[in-house]
């Protein structure tokens, strides 16, 4: 009873609350059409390469590479003037049959992509060498053609699409970590907290009515986020949609009872922002955004003690790949442990202001 | 029949090293206004903690209705106004009372909201949001929602700081009313003249009470003719025995 009487009161107090309200609802929603417009620009990098003396068949085997334009120069001195006039990224010089290559290296990922170019490039070249050679012989080379299939996703999947799962949840923990740890610090510092708890309240009751209203809230936010990601973002959900929310609802419920406790240290809404911080961008870091299994063993680790962890692997594992509840009950499991245990610290914390 | 509604026997508290109350013995019996008066930091909070059990004293125990507090059912018995306003500024008036009225599961709280509203004379303006109440309304909110159902006793404190004089008057002849009804009421203040008005006075200083009884006879005690001069004379003495150690 009184439960429901809470819960309302922090629903009526929201929904008043237009500001909060927006960041609840649109922020997630600007953020992620921003991410997309970000993250879906095609990822090569286009690269001028100099060359030097090389030969021409050589170069115009570079020359075909797509991304890839040559730049012929007469000496390395007027070459290298150009890398450093940045006009090139990257200078081949010939000298005897051997190729030497002086990289300008500002961009990592176009060095990479003139190291493999070339090396492709010699490569085909001597095939194709070889192949004048053995026309006389009366013999071709049959080069074998890629059929490609996806399991997963299409020829288009890109980085967004592997991120956005992850940012679903993260919005959902992010936003309703920081509202509701608000919403209990002002309950505090205003004093209403204190006179709640001169009612013949249960602190539980307390706990869970806060639960209960933002609980709903995560349910329409999540709602909200999945539909413009799916309908407006077209971002293919392999599995059941229903699996999404489920997932968002736990991991809302997490953040929740993780706000609340967490306010509990903060005596401002200074020193709640500065968990941020401390609580909020190791979560990121260790959601999958960033893939966990590059990563050493020992910094591995940290991720199990982080409940975004195991909402991204469930997200990921739906959107992406179809997983099931069978897939899915692990994580859900873990994060239900989580729920539980947080729980039962904010109903024993509120103890530090009533006693019973 | 218990004569003593509320009772502390032997009560210290500290914050630390700091020694807030030492040894307080405070009986408050049935069906009587007690003004607790003291200056800022005396402890007077401190003490209205403990018998509401958001405190627990380091020694000394604390009884209402014979019943060991701290005591979450018993809660239900008290009305509370805090020093601060304590409201939730985005509901109205009528949504506050609403919410603390399902907080002590009235039944009929329909009826008890008309009532105290009507009291503190908020009822035209009950559909208002609190933000956008002046300091007295809030004030005037906050009483209303300690008189709240049908409490035995209500615990005031300071009710009347930032109230104009004609609606002070208006709720202290509520308080008397309550008062001749049965309920017990305990009030700090600091204004002096509202010291007369209660039936027993209770000077607190420095973590003790120093004197505890009717204005008429504190007044006599002390050979003063106001509260004002008893606490000025109190603390007087209390100086005076503490250079005289």
């Amino acid at each position: 009873m009184r439960t429901i009487a809470i819960a309302k009161r922090v629903t009526k107090e929201l929904l008043r609350d237009k500001r909060t309200l927006m960041l609840m609802f649109l922020a997630p929603i600007l953020i992620l059409f921003l991410m997309k417009l970000v993250f879906s620009v095609n990822a090569t990098t286009d690269v001028k390469v100099a060359t030097v003396n090389v030969s021409n068949s050589l170069v115009t085997q570079l020359d075909k590479t797509s991304h890839l334009t040559v730049l012929k120069y007469d000496n390395v001195s007027k070459a290298t003037q150009a890398m450093s006039d940045k006009k090139v990224d990257a200078v081949i010089h010939s000298v005897d049959n051997d190729l030497y290559v002086n990289y300008s290296n500002i961009d990592a990922s176009k060095t990479k992509a003139t190291k493999s170019s070339l090396k492709m490039s010699i490569l085909l070249n001597s095939l194709q060498q070889m192949q004048k050679n053995l026309q006389p012989l009366g013999q071709r080379i049959v080069q074998p053609k890629i059929h490609q299939k996806y399991h997963y996703g299409n020829a288009d999947t890109n980085f967004f699409d592997k991120i956005v799962p992850i940012l679903m949840g993260f919005f959902v923990f992010f936003f309703v970590f920081l509202i509701s740890g608000m919403a209990l610090l002002n309950e505090r510092t205003s004093g209403t907290l204190n006179r709640l708890l001169a009612t013949p309240v249960r602190r539980s009751e307390i706990v869970f009515g806060y639960m209960l209203s933002y609980g709903v809230l995560a349910i329409l936010q999540t709602l909200l986020v999945v539909l413009f990601t799916v309908w407006m973002l077209k971002v293919e959900v392999a599995g059941s949609i229903f699996y999404v929310i489920l997932i968002n609802f736990v991991l809302a419920l997490v953040a929740l009872a993780f706000g609340i406790l967490m306010s509990t240290f903060a005596k401002s809404e200074f020193q709640m922002m500065q968990f941020i911080p401390l609580i909020i961008v190791p979560q990121i870091f260790f959601s999958g955004i960033i893939p966990l299994d590059t990563m050493a063993k020992g910094v591995q680790a940290i991720s199990y003690i982080l409940p975004l962890k195991y909402a991204g692997d469930a997200l990921s594992g739906v959107v992406m790949s179809g997983d099931g509840s069978g897939k899915i009950l692990p994580e859900i499991g873990v994060l239900l442990l989580f729920l539980v245990v947080l729980t039962f610290l904010n109903i024993q914390g509120l103890k530090k202001y009533r006693k019973v | 029949m218990v004569d003593k509604v509320i009772s502390m026997q032997g009560i210290v508290k500290k914050f630390g090293q700091q020694v807030v109350l030492k040894q307080i013995d405070f009986q408050i019996p049935q069906k009587r206004i007690i003004g607790l008066i003291g200056p800022s930091g005396a402890g007077k909070s401190t003490i209205i903690k403990i018998i509401l059990g958001m405190e627990v004293a380091d020694s000394g125990s604390t009884t209402i209705f014979d019943a060991q507090m701290p005591d979450r059912k018993l809660l239900g018995k008290i009305g509370y106004m805090a020093q601060s306003d304590a409201l939730y500024e985005q509901l109205t008036g009528q949504e506050n009372l609403q919410f603390y009225a399902d907080m002590k599961t009235l039944k009929h709280s329909k009826q008890s909201i008309q009532h105290v509203a009507s009291v503190v004379d908020l009822t035209k303006d009950l559909d208002k949001r609190v933000s956008g109440y002046s300091g007295g309304m809030k004030r005037r909110l906050s009483l209303a929602i300690a008189m709240l159902g049908n409490n035995d006793i209500l615990i005031l404190d300071e009710p009347t700081v930032g109230v104009d004089p004609a609606l002070r008057k208006k709720i202290w002849a509520e308080l008397k009313s309550l008062r001749d009804q049965g309920k017990t009421i305990l009030v700090t203040t600091h204004v002096m003249d509202e010291a007369q008005l209660c039936d027993d006075v209770a000077l607190l200083l420095d973590g003790q009470i120093i004197a505890y009884d009717d204005p008429v006879s504190l007044e006599k005690a002390y050979q003063v003719d106001s509260i004002e001069e008893v606490f000025l004379k109190a603390e007087e003495l209390d100086n005076a025995n503490y250079s005289n150690r």
